[in-house]
């Protein structure tokens, strides 16, 4: 019978949530790893029990944990990451040079093709790959040796690689985003790479339209159509339609443009998921509404989805990573929030029910569809 | 036998519980007895120095017979009482929040 792995890391430990396709009924395991900072956990879609996990404390560093039985069972492999070559400086927030310093994994990607090989995006960012399971890591260095690297500088998180996309129609191609410099493309499988910021502008810069120092938040596409990429920035919900050749704004009627997570539909390629925060100083949903974006006609036009959501008094937040989409007939909508809840619906956003409600603070969610 | 004491943390990452024995090569140092440690429990390599730089953690400190040897040179040789196992070598995680 088919159901859905909820994957969800949070400051104090990683859940798995598990349901049947009705998605009513939830198992929650966990915490595993109590206590550790679990940015992000990732299935292989290749095999979905290769499941790889980043854990890290500011005491103890960086682990990587990987499962091969779907999380029921886990080991510690490679974490040395070591940036290729004399690593040099990018800027600090006051402008000075700063050595490139390793602090943690925030995202993990598992290639499409592979379930030995999987990337993983650092801060201080840079992008790393495994092709043994996560025994070894070594540096694509290209990105971070790309002539802008020394003029990159950290948003108010640290200066992290937090959206890695592959083509599933062009193995070659990886786009990833970097806070706050911007998004790049590869289209050598990692080895050169090039900003792809063209339409971007951002108010907070000294260069509105600069080729990099743009605080991108996330990036979406739809696994059918790679080249279509949907971003939230710092402010403004933007879209492109030529693989980040170049973009324009689709805000539209959003009550805020601000915002860290952004989706698309598992089956309609223009349906768009945004959850608007009040400012880049309240990270909290405008009007205490906490409320989800749809749009169905990819951008401009959205309608807010409310029903099984908090309408009075929420003060959560959305980060980046913590939304995701399951591939159900009816396709499944999860977000996690800095007040730990765990939402689900299972009908596209038209209504909502809380898996979880009192979770540490949420930090990605991910959910695997199991046939 | 070096007697060691290990945070919480990284006895659970272990599956260790008190003390760990670990069998150090003289001239016994802190850098032996970290070695040491993720030889027996290579789940640890990296949780007490830095995998890179080989340097002790920031948040990371180790105490003898409640002296604070974190600034030590960590290939000088320990005090007696740990060589002799009288008293453990203390791995200790700052008492920091969060």
């Amino acid at each position: 019978m088919s159901g859905v792995r909820v994957l969800v890391g949070t400051r104090k430990g990683a859940f798995i949530l598990t349901a049947d396709a009705k998605r009513q009924k939830w198992d929650v395991n966990g915490p595993l790893f109590g206590g550790w900072e679990m940015y992000h956990l990732k299935g292989s879609p290749v095999d979905p029990n290769r499941i790889y996990a980043s854990q890290s404390t500011s005491w103890f560093g960086q682990l990587i944990q990987r499962s091969d039985d779907g999380g029921a069972s886990w080991q510690p492999v490679g974490n040395e990451f070591r940036y290729d070559g004399v690593p040099g400086t990018h800027q600090w927030y006051d402008g000075t040079p700063h050595p490139w310093e390793f602090a943690r994994v925030w995202h993990l990607e598992p290639s499409l093709s592979d379930p030995d090989t999987v990337l993983a995006g650092v801060e201080d960012a840079a992008l790393f790959r495994s092709s043994d399971a996560g025994a070894t890591w070594q540096e694509l260095s290209g990105l971070r040796q790309h002539d802008t690297g020394s003029s990159w500088q950290p948003g108010a998180g640290g200066m992290c690689l937090h959206t890695i996309i592959e083509s599933p129609s062009n193995p070659a191609r990886l786009v990833v985003a970097i806070s706050a410099a911007g998004v790049f493309r590869s289209d050598d499988h990692g080895v050169t790479w090039k900003p792809i910021t063209k339409g971007l502008l951002s108010e907070g810069i000294p260069d509105e339209d600069a080729e990099v120092g743009h605080c991108v938040h996330h990036v979406a596409a739809h696994p059918s159509r790679p080249d279509v990429m949907f971003m939230q920035k710092h402010w403004d919900v933007m879209r492109s339609n030529d693989a980040g050749e170049s973009w324009f704004e689709i805000s539209g009627n959003l009550p805020s443009d601000f915002g860290f997570v952004i989706d698309v539909h598992a089956h309609e390629p223009e349906t768009l998921y945004v959850v608007p925060i009040t400012s880049d100083s309240e990270h909290f949903p405008p009007e205490g509404k906490l409320r989800v974006y749809r749009s169905r006609v990819g951008g401009y036009e959205w309608e807010p989805l409310t029903k099984g959501l908090p309408q009075e008094n929420c003060y959560v937040n959305v980060l980046r990573d913590a939304m995701a989409v399951d591939t159900l007939e009816d396709c499944g909508i999860y977000f996690g929030t800095t007040g730990g809840q765990v939402y689900v619906s299972a009908n596209g956003g038209d209504s909502w029910d809380a898996i979880v409600r009192d979770l540490p603070a949420v930090l990605s969610v991910e959910v695997q569809t199991l046939a | 036998m070096i007697r060691v004491l290990l945070p919480a943390h990284l006895k659970n990452l272990a599956h260790v519980d008190g003390e760990v024995t670990v069998a150090v090569s003289e001239p016994v140092s802190a850098n032996g007895v970290i070695d040491a440690i993720e030889a027996s429990y290579p789940m640890l390599r990296g949780t007490i120095r830095d995998p890179v730089t080989g340097r002790r953690r920031p948040f990371v400190r180790f105490f003898i017979d409640e002296e604070d040897h974190s600034h030590d040179n960590p290939d000088q040789l320990l005090p007696d009482a740990v060589r002799e196992g009288r008293v453990p070598f203390i791995v200790v995680g700052a008492m920091a929040g969060g």
